[in-house]
């Protein structure tokens, strides 16, 4: 049977091309840094007229979840302060990234989320009963009672549950997009990370891969400027991580990450760029970590409250829009319109809490379902036992707070 | 009891010496453990993620950057596979590294490092490279932290060659065989457990010298006794010594082995218990399959000792299952006292 080796199309054959030269040496010295897009300025005042163009609904939805997520994120931390809830992480001073790009995606598009994206998984839907469950891990929650808190997914949003290991979805996201070039879907896939998780090597693979087999991938990196307490002077060199996409040949943006309609309009130029060229695209948001990193941080031990207070007031992306809303008299501003919203949120936050510690555990049986496609025999074998171990020492085991009993 | 006159038995053997013991967290005794050794050795330095400024992730490093500083106290960036290559490569040139992991699940990034870079490279270089290096980090379950924070990896170490592995359980054992490792010059596996780092025991006054280093493949009895041996190592070794104090009332006496070195194993010590009792119940965290309790039965089988048992090894493990993360669902996914006790009183069936 004759074997025949495939050469490659294009050839390596030596051919002197002069103009590849030069004769001096002269290194790049220069990293200049690629500037940030934006529409608003940090009044809410119209900078860049021609991508006024979101309609007045959307950008009141978008206000009204921004709005919701800090009255959400304030409850849940503290409920995690009072041993509600184990552990939570806040997006305070993020949510436009996040919002705002989820908006400006198609609902058919998949999202490989890092963990701080509420706001992606709020605007296609994802309740707020469904986080509190999650968080607190009881029978209703979606995931079984599997995960820990912020770890949530949805195959019906076609958002990738968030797993822990940093970095890890990044490929992953590469892999995905590849597929939808391959089989012609009109879909991208789109995934977060930190400036911090941009350091592992999972993404310098999934970055060559995307761009060198052309995966239908949108790259969306929030630049927050802390990776727990290290700061991005400690985390990389040369100009933040927007510098390192195009030497790998990929089409880059760098966006004001706090300038809501920045961020929706770089978006929506991206996905369509992606599909139309069937390579991907990458954006990095320049914005900033108000908050403390998890409720296991204490983040004044490291940076100054001037150096918080300095955002929070100074470049706040919810101050941003409202002000723009306000002067463009594209919503109402009474303070009742906007108290109520809050005050609704934190009346469901506070139900659903109490509602979901009163529920009852995943049932016992769960514990040994999924670990395959089916429960095999060792596995039976192992909850038999467990079966007889509960019912012989039932006084000693709260057997009344797993959903099914015994 | 029995620690106290192991205390006497060292006091007879060794220079009588001005330390008392005292009290203290594991924490704080792995923290007494890096001071010493940084202080010794101008060679040693420790590097990780938060391990500087921060004071560690878990505290463990709490003081040492204010003492010696951003050259020997090293925060990196975030990648496991970059600062765990870049310390083997200082270790290849002649420094000592203490590399620490947040947790041991997140070194699964960087385990192409420790195994094919370290564990191999005296052996593969015939004895040119050597690669004095410790990699530390919590271990197995903390709690509340679910699947990919919650494994074992005690099994899968302990099976490389080239490698030594430890997991210390009180604070005698976390300040001598982390010093131990630290000046051993081949690859160390240590693995901590994140519940024992807030727990206090007294610190011998003999580990208190900062000269003393634990032998490394030497299992300590921490309780002896006639009718069933009990081996574990970390976190399992206060359970099973609650088990073994519980059936104690029952009149049952147990020997509790604590392991300390899961690689070497201290095979002479076990096998010396099982000749007197008869009865075997090895207790883990990880999973049963190809675990730590497999080795050891397999090893009492094959070392002569199978005529001595009177009843089949009972295994204690982890169920076999990616940790969940519900309250209730995880406190039955770990063992703890009573399946311990169950197991000794099944081994002893038909024993009266």
């Amino acid at each position: 049977m004759k074997h025949f080796m495939r050469f490659s199309k294009i050839s390596k054959a030596f051919k002197e091309v002069p103009s590849q030269y030069v004769y001096q040496i002269n290194p790049i010295k220069n990293f200049e840094a690629i500037k940030q897009f934006r529409v608003i300025d940090l009044e809410g005042n119209l900078v860049a007229k021609e991508y006024n163009n979101i309609p007045k609904e959307i950008l009141n939805q978008i206000f009204d979840l921004m709005i919701s997520i800090e009255e959400m994120d304030n409850l849940l931390y503290m409920s995690q302060r009072q041993g509600k809830i184990s552990f939570y992480m806040t997006s305070f001073g993020e949510t436009a990234t996040t919002v705002g790009t989820t908006a400006a995606l198609q609902p058919q598009d998949f999202i490989f989320p890092q963990y701080r994206e509420q706001g992606s998984f709020m605007w296609r839907g994802f309740t707020i009963e469904q986080i509190v469950n999650q968080c607190i891990g009881n029978h209703l929650d979606g995931g079984k009672g599997r995960q820990m808190p912020v770890h949530y997914g949805s195959k019906d949003l076609n958002i990738v549950t968030v797993s822990s290991p940093l970095t890890t979805q990044v490929p992953q996201a590469s892999g995905a997009g590849y597929g939808f070039r391959v089989n012609g879907e009109n879909k991208i896939a789109a995934t977060w990370f930190g400036e911090g998780a941009a350091s592992e090597g999972d993404f310098h693979s999934a970055m060559n891969f995307a761009q060198t087999l052309k995966c239908q991938t949108l790259f969306l990196c929030r630049n927050n400027h802390y990776a727990i307490s290290t700061p991005t002077d400690d985390q990389f060199r040369g100009d933040t991580i927007a510098g390192k996409a195009p030497a790998y040949g990929m089409r880059t943006l760098k966006i004001d990450g706090n300038d809501l309609l920045a961020v929706y309009n770089g978006v929506k130029y991206a996905r369509e760029e992606i599909i139309k060229n069937k390579e991907p695209f990458f954006i990095e948001f320049i914005t900033y970590r108000i908050g403390d990193h998890s409720t296991s941080d204490h983040s004044v031990l490291y940076r100054s409250q001037e150096e918080i207070d300095s955002w929070k007031s100074g470049n706040n992306p919810i101050n941003r829009l409202g002000l723009f809303l306000k002067k463009q008299g594209l919503r109402q501003f009474n303070d009742d319109h906007d108290n109520q919203i809050r005050k609704d949120v934190r009346n469901r936050v506070i139900a659903a809490l109490k509602h979901g510690s009163e529920q009852q555990s995943p049932s016992i049986q769960d514990l040994f379902t999924d670990v395959y496609d089916e429960v095999l025999p060792h596995l039976q074998e192992q909850y038999t036992e467990l079966r007889e171990h509960l019912t012989k020492y039932k006084d000693q085991y709260p057997i009344n707070k797993f959903k099914g009993g015994l | 009891m029995y620690r106290n006159l192991l205390k006497l038995r060292y006091a007879y053997q060794q220079q009588p010496t001005q330390l008392t013991p005292i009290k203290m967290t594991v924490r704080e005794a792995i923290n007494l453990a890096m001071d010493e050794e940084l202080a010794n050795d101008p060679n040693v330095f420790l590097i990780g993620e938060e391990v500087g400024q921060y004071q560690g992730a878990y505290k463990v490093s709490k003081g040492l950057f204010q003492k010696y500083g951003g050259e020997r106290i090293i925060d990196t960036p975030i990648t496991e596979a970059g600062f765990t290559g870049i310390s083997v490569g200082a270790a290849l040139y002649g420094l000592k590294p203490i590399v620490e992991f947040m947790t041991w699940n997140f070194a699964m990034q960087a385990i192409d490092h420790i195994i094919n870079s370290a564990a191999k490279a005296h052996y593969m270089s015939a004895g040119d490279q050597k690669a004095s290096i410790v990699f530390r980090g919590i271990n197995g379950a903390t709690a509340y932290v679910a699947a990919q924070h919650s494994q074992c990896f005690a099994s899968w170490y302990s099976n490389v060659p080239g490698l030594i592995v430890l997991s210390p359980y009180d604070c005698d054992d976390a300040k001598s065989l982390l010093k131990a490792a630290v000046r051993n010059p081949n690859p160390v596996v240590f693995l901590e457990n994140e519940i024992l780092y807030s727990e206090s025991y007294e610190l011998s006054a003999e580990a208190r010298d900062p000269n003393y280093i634990a032998p490394i493949g030497k299992a300590k009895i921490m309780r002896k006794g006639e009718h069933v041996t009990i081996v574990a190592f970390s976190k399992m070794v206060e359970y099973s010594l609650r088990a073994a104090e519980q059936l104690f009332r029952e009149g049952i006496s147990c020997e509790v082995i604590n392991l300390r070195s899961l690689r070497p194993l201290d095979r002479e010590t076990i096998i010396e218990s099982v000749k007197k009792t008869g009865r075997v119940v090895c207790v883990e965290e990880g999973w049963p399959q190809s675990g730590i309790g497999a080795e050891i039965t397999a090893h009492i089988m094959e070392a002569g000792a199978f005529k001595y048992l009177d009843a089949p090894i009972q295994r204690v493990t982890g169920v076999e299952i990616p940790t969940p993360y519900a309250f209730n669902l995880e406190a039955i996914t770990f063992p703890k006292t009573e399946q311990i006790v169950d197991a000794v009183l099944t081994v002893l069936k038909g024993a009266r």
